[in-house]
């Protein structure tokens, strides 16, 4: 039935732009004269000019601040003037101060930096000519992925090369302790908000009312991260909407004709921050950002990172979006200064519009091979080869896979006219302290002799528990490398699964265990809200177009040779399973009364490690505290678990019959009809 | 409307000559008749010549003076020439006679039209292409016995079955014509109309009055699906004031006379309504009150809702009206508005009874220019807020000031060329005034000369707050020309592949600006989307200032060629513009009236409950949908 819609969304048939180095250009000429030259950006036709300075002064008097003001005035019974000085210091601790000099400054310093780490940086400047034709027409709002602390600085850094409007960023608070590094990304166009406001209505009145007044006047392209913060997995978080909201209201209330969301994909063949990610998931705490601890990082710059891909998606028009899904004139029986809760159709709507951007930005992630060698290497290392894989057997894998993947419309790049055995060597190579290749096999480097990635630890006299964890570090880092990989297959994989634990090859009764799979991990993977029979349509089409499926009227019926793709897609899915299936065990077993919300985390790693030293469970990847997050976010969406509010803040009542069903039916114990039941 | 500024006469005399007017009126006055004589007189004038008739515009056969399948009069009409000029042509304007050197460019560069290209209209009407009538013969008999004359003629039947939408006039170029009443009928005075909706009743004959002829929202479309006779009836025969009470001041009129003789003849008396539609040449009172008017010079005069003291119409129930003429009264909801706005779906207004005020002494026009159009809202919005604005303050936006310079007729003398050579100078390179931003308010004051100036100059220091300039009398005199012109120039560019119209709407005045951009855009977008090869004209103005919001009127016009189906293109369009103004807070209609063309949103417009009201009101007062015109609801 939605075959129609289906095709049309066909990844393979979409055509993407050509990528064209910007680092060669740097290599070749001058960077002082590449950051003194002449930057006459195009900007907004609507551009109301104004300075940094004027920006405050327009927040101040705008009649949404005077409403919130007088309105806190007469709730606190404090005195105007010391309600506007808070909103002058809440705005002086906020904005940015961009000027030109600081982004000279940093286009030589980062030309420098750049060149030493990447080979490359790679970008699609099709992308870029669409941006600057958005830019003139309407307001545009960038919405780059955040994988990296780079990425910020990058996306300027891109800016300033093309010649395009410099952005104003939204940035987190906890730059700001970074003192000196703090003023000088202020004064290249970030501004600081704080991680959390809720409450505070004066806050938020500020915050959105200054975000606005830049969109609405174009003084600049906004600039944030949907998803909130830097995933530390590589799969992309469940967007935030507070921001895309702020940006979106401008439309709604007919402020402006249009606002131009621009998903930015940034992909890094190796990530700085890859076994930092790990050990923080590991539960090793992120130290507190500070300039030292930048300056102690300059080792990083010594080795060799590859290359970044940054892909400008199609602008996505708010205007387009809205239209037969938001009714405008909602707004117009009540001044729009008036700030008032979002309705339930404007809050679904931003939500669905997240989720589509979301999945832009992954649809136009670049992959490498090295993303494809991690996914078979991680599978390889569960099925207990210890002595790890031969190179060319490896090789005809990936080769495998990489048809596969590009038949699933992965983005991939992977070099045409190089033999196979020469990419996958070369892949490897890049990542030598994750891999170890001896007499012609390859495994990850999970050797006693202690992981590379740890250096500078004690090595003698290793606890069990600690070999496990440095173990842990090598495969979490490793896994966040096949994650950037998942979104391709992730609607096949969860039809696999959904198979393998279905009772009988009924259609409804695969799509019952797809939707129920489907539901759980919605908290884990990018799963588009309401979009169930879409994305079970898409991935029988996959699955049926390659031949590993058979879908008829009734049935669904996995083929002779798509035997090897569905074990491969079940096995992608697999630690995530256990994961939650370990969490529910957790919870049933060992929760008491007076769990927190806080003790969550270490008390289920605790728990984990315990099992996993005593070789219960599979995975070493489910000790990452995001899957553990996730799937109490899951449990307490559906209900098997709840927060208590009162007494002591955030503690967990665990209805013990519902997470064990849900447990059992994750292990396909429990058909899925039952636990459908037991959700409502 | 000819301003009455020039000549230094003295207050003392302008005031002594303003008495003589009025006791000329006076004295005049038998020739108009009183009321009960013309009540006698009624039934037998059909024969009679009556010696008022001359003085009125409109005869029976309207098409022996005013053109089927355009705007106004045969003998005005834009062309360009032989040299490729543009000219006016007849006598009856200010511009008529001239030549318009700059339209040709302004033309041609705007909407990437050319003199090569025409599309010109069928010449004559073909009656052999008009459906023959369907007549209800029981009715036609019953009708010929009482004298009301009549017609079955297919020129007056067509020219009876459409307004001036674009689609409308569209058609009738092409010489294309759907259904058309089957008979037009001229009543004469109030008892035959009582007469004519009586046998309506008696025979169920569909009745669709016609006043002026002049809307815009295709109420005058005879629904396509209707199976009875449809008899046209043109109000038009009864135009005479039938008496006027100085001590009052009020006047009552037959509903069928139009704008233009209603304001000669009580000028004559020294009296104006002061009621000015810009379609006031040709529309009716009884069409203004059917749909709510509202003339240029509300703000001093009143909208019509503002200027009826007293109406009386005929359903198929019978006549309503009220028992007195009370300035304001608190006897429940006020059937006036169940009147106002029927739009010709309850029955016809009859007589009205309307507030007179005695002739201004002194009228003077003058314009502002300011160095945008955010600059130019933000003065009208302090006008409105002083409650200091003129008899009419308009804003246009830079494409229409562009456009409204297009239309100086050529100068007779370099001095004034060279002034107007020195004035630009100082706007846009003295003054740093972008062209391309700049626009310009129009103002006519009203009132005695001393409180006029006095006003002039309250209005020009608050213009002088927002960087506005005073730019002088003839430019504001020429912005309101252009309202008189414009529906010409709609027929000048249809020779020509361009198509357009205009449409309004009322909003908040914090809305102003925000539907003013957002609907011009959307416009743009759309044309672009449908396929119209050259950017549209899509320009606004702001033509009324309330305390609460304002009046926004938008012209949309594009060169279609290239398009198999310009009308359909330019009515979603039109559509989507509608939907643009409602989500940003605009109302359905704020004069136009909502007739058959908008009524889609009606429902959304009033809520289901008011939907629910107007309705229970039409089956009561019209149970068997006599008035079927199908507009509203």
């Amino acid at each position: 039935m939605a075959s129609k819609a289906v095709y049309s969304r066909d990844p393979m048939l979409k055509k993407r732009d050509d990528f064209e180095d910007i680092l060669e250009e740097r290599r070749n000429s001058s960077d002082l004269r590449y950051a003194l030259r002449c930057y006459a950006p195009v900007v907004y036709k609507g551009l109301c000019p104004s300075k940094a300075g004027t920006l405050k002064s327009m927040v101040l008097q705008s009649d949404q601040l005077h409403y919130v003001i007088h309105q806190v005035c007469r709730e606190t019974g404090r005195a105007v003037d010391d309600v506007q000085e808070e909103v002058s210091s809440i705005l002086e601790e906020m904005a940015h101060r961009l000027q030109l000099s600081t982004v000279r400054f940093f286009a030589f310093t980062l030309s420098k930096v750049f060149k030493t780490l990447f080979r490359s940086i790679c970008v699609n400047e099709e992308g870029i000519q669409r941006l600057q034709q958005a830019i003139q027409e309407h307001p545009v709002v960038l919405l780059p992925s955040h994988r990296s602390y780079m990425d910020f600085l990058l996306m300027s850094y891109l800016l300033y090369t093309y010649d395009l409007a410099l952005p104003v960023i939204a940035a987190g608070m906890d730059f700001m302790g970074m003192k000196f590094v703090g003023e000088m990304l202020r004064m290249s166009g970030a501004f600081f908000i704080r991680r959390s406001f809720g409450g505070d209505k004066l806050y938020w009145a500020v915050f959105s009312e200054y975000v606005k007044t830049m969109l609405k006047n174009g003084f600049a392209p906004v600039e944030f991260f949907l998803e909130g913060t830097r995933s530390r997995t590589s799969k992309s978080l469940t967007p935030k909407l507070g921001l895309l909201n702020i940006v979106m209201d401008p439309f709604f209330k007919g402020e402006v004709f249009d606002v131009s969301l621009v998903p930015v994909s940034i992909s890094y063949e190796r990530i700085l921050e890859e076994s930092l990610y790990a050990r923080e998931l590991l539960g090793v705490p992120k130290p507190k950002e500070s300039t030292s601890g930048l300056i102690k990082a300059r080792k990083v710059l010594s080795e060799d990172y590859g290359s970044i891909h940054v892909y400008f998606g199609q602008p996505v028009s708010v205007r387009s979006l809205a239209e037969g899904r938001v009714n405008r004139c909602q707004f117009n029986l009540i001044p729009r200064h008036i700030p008032k809760k979002p309705s339930e159709d404007i809050h679904s709507f931003v939500n669905d519009s997240a989720y589509r951007l979301v999945r832009a930005q992954e649809e136009n992630m670049v992959l490498k091979p090295w993303v494809l060698l991690a996914s078979l290497l991680l599978q390889n290392q569960v099925s207990g080869q210890k002595r790890g894989i031969a190179l060319d057997e490896l090789t005809e894998q990936a080769v495998w896979l990489r048809d596969l993947s590009r038949q699933y419309g992965a983005f991939l790049h992977w070099p045409e006219h190089t033999p196979p055995s020469e990419v996958v060597s070369s892949s490897l190579s890049l990542h030598r302290g994750l891999v170890r290749i001896s007499e012609g096999r390859v495994q990850l480097a999970l050797g006693q002799t202690g992981g590379p990635a740890a250096p500078g630890e004690p090595r003698s006299a290793v606890t069990p528990e600690e070999e496990l964890l440095s173990q842990a570090v090598i495969i979490l880092s490793c896994a966040s490398y096949r994650n950037q990989a998942l979104h391709v297959f992730l609607r096949p994989a969860l039809l696999a699964s959904a198979i393998h634990t279905a009772s009988s090859n009924k259609k409804q009764e695969v799509f019952n265990s797809f939707s129920f799979l489907r539901n759980m991990f919605s908290n884990e993977f990018i799963l588009c809200p309401g979009a169930t029979v879409q994305d079970f349509e898409e991935a029988c089409y996959l699955l049926v177009k390659t031949g590993a499926l058979q879908v008829t009227q009734q049935d669904v019926l996995v083929t002779e040779r798509g035997h090897r793709t569905l074990v491969f897609l079940t096995s992608m899915l697999d630690p995530f399973l256990q994961g939650y299936q370990v969490v529910c065990r957790f919870l049933c077993e060992e929760a008491t009364e007076a769990l927190t919300e806080k003790q969550f985390i270490p008390a289920v790693r605790k728990f984990i490690i315990k099992h996993l030293l005593a070789g219960r469970l599979r995975y070493t990847e489910v000790l990452s505290s995001d899957l553990q997050k996730n799937s109490l976010a899951a449990l307490l969406r559906l209900g098997a678990v709840r927060k208590i509010k009162g007494a002591e803040q955030g503690t967990l009542k665990v209805n013990t019959v519902m997470v064990n069903s849900l447990e059992d039916t994750l292990g396909g114990k429990l058909p899925t009809q039952k636990a459908v039941i037991a959700r409502l | 409307m000819a301003s009455n500024s020039s000549g230094g006469s003295s207050d003392r005399q302008r005031i002594a000559q303003q008495r003589l007017r009025i006791i000329a009126g006076h004295l005049q006055r038998p020739v108009d008749g009183d009321s009960a004589i013309l009540a006698a007189e009624c039934k037998a004038q059909g024969s009679k010549p009556d010696t008022s008739r001359e003085e009125k515009t409109v005869p029976r056969r309207r098409q022996e003076i005013m053109k089927w399948n355009g705007w106004g009069y045969s003998d005005s009409r834009f062309l360009f020439n032989k040299k490729g000029q543009a000219e006016f042509t007849g006598k009856r304007y200010r511009l008529s006679g001239m030549i318009i050197p700059g339209l040709k460019d302004w033309f041609e560069c705007t909407f990437g039209a050319s003199l090569q290209h025409k599309t010109p209209a069928t010449p004559l009407l073909n009656s052999s292409a008009v459906q023959p009538p369907t007549l209800n013969e029981a009715f036609v008999e019953e009708l010929k016995s009482t004298g009301i004359p009549f017609s079955q003629d297919a020129e007056d039947r067509v020219f009876r079955a459409h307004g001036h939408c674009l689609h409308e006039i569209f058609a009738l170029r092409e010489g294309k014509f759907g259904r058309v009443p089957d008979m037009v009928v001229w009543p004469n005075c109030h008892n035959d109309v009582v007469k004519i909706v009586e046998l309506a009743s008696k025979h169920n004959v569909c009745l669709i009055p016609y006043g002026g002829g002049t809307s815009v929202s295709s109420a005058l479309e005879c629904p396509p699906e209707e199976t009875r006779s449809i008899v046209s009836l043109d109000t038009s025969q009864m135009n005479r004031i039938l008496w006027v009470d100085e001590k009052n001041l009020t006047a009552h009129v037959e509903a069928g006379i139009v704008g233009q003789d209603l304001e000669r003849l009580l000028n004559e008396s020294g009296y104006c309504t002061g009621h000015e539609p810009d379609s006031m040449e040709f529309s009716s009172l009884g069409g203004w009150v059917a749909t709510r008017a509202s003339g240029m010079k509300k703000n001093i005069y009143g909208n019509i809702e503002d200027l009826v003291v007293h109406i009386k119409m005929v359903t198929p129930q019978g006549v309503i009206e009220k028992s007195c003429q009370g300035p304001r009264m608190s006897t429940g909801p006020d059937i006036h508005h169940f009147i106002m706005g029927s739009e010709g779906t309850l029955g016809v207004v009859t007589e009205v009874t309307m507030k007179i005020r005695p002739m201004p002494e002194y009228q003077k026009y003058g314009s502002v220019v300011f160095p945008n159009f955010e600059q130019g809202v933000a003065c009208l919005r302090e006008v409105a807020r002083q409650r200091c604005a003129p008899a009419s303050i308009r804003l246009m936006d830079n494409e229409q000031f562009k456009f409204g310079h297009a239309l100086k007729p050529q100068v007779s003398s370099i001095f004034t060329s060279f002034l107007d050579g020195l004035k630009k100078f100082y706007i846009t390179k003295f003054k740093g005034f972008d062209p391309n931003r700049l626009c310009v308010a129009t103002l006519l004051f009203e009132g005695d000369r001393e409180k006029v100036l006095q006003h002039e100059k309250q209005v020009y220091d608050i213009a002088a707050k927002f960087g506005g300039l005073a730019a002088g009398e003839d430019n504001g005199q020429r912005g309101y020309m252009l309202t008189f012109v414009i529906a010409y120039l709609r027929d000048l560019g249809m020779d020509y592949y361009v198509i357009g119209e205009s449409f309004e709407t009322s909003v908040p005045w914090d809305r102003v600006l925000d539907i003013c951009r957002n609907v011009k855009a959307r416009i743009v977008r759309e044309c672009k989307e449908r396929g119209v090869q050259f950017p549209p004209l899509s320009t606004c103005r702001v033509t009324q200032t309330y305390d609460a919001g304002a009046c926004v009127y938008f012209y949309f016009a594009f060169n279609y060629r290239g398009l198999s189906d310009p009308v359909h293109v330019y009515e979603q369009v039109e559509h989507a513009a509608r939907e643009e103004i409602l989500a940003n807070g605009g109302s359905l209609s704020h004069h136009h009236g909502v007739g058959k063309l908008r009524k889609e949103w009606m429902r959304e417009t009033v809520s289901n409950v008011g939907m629910g009201m107007l309705k229970s009101v039409k089956d009561y007062v019209d149970p068997n949908n006599i008035f079927g015109n199908r507009n509203l609801l």
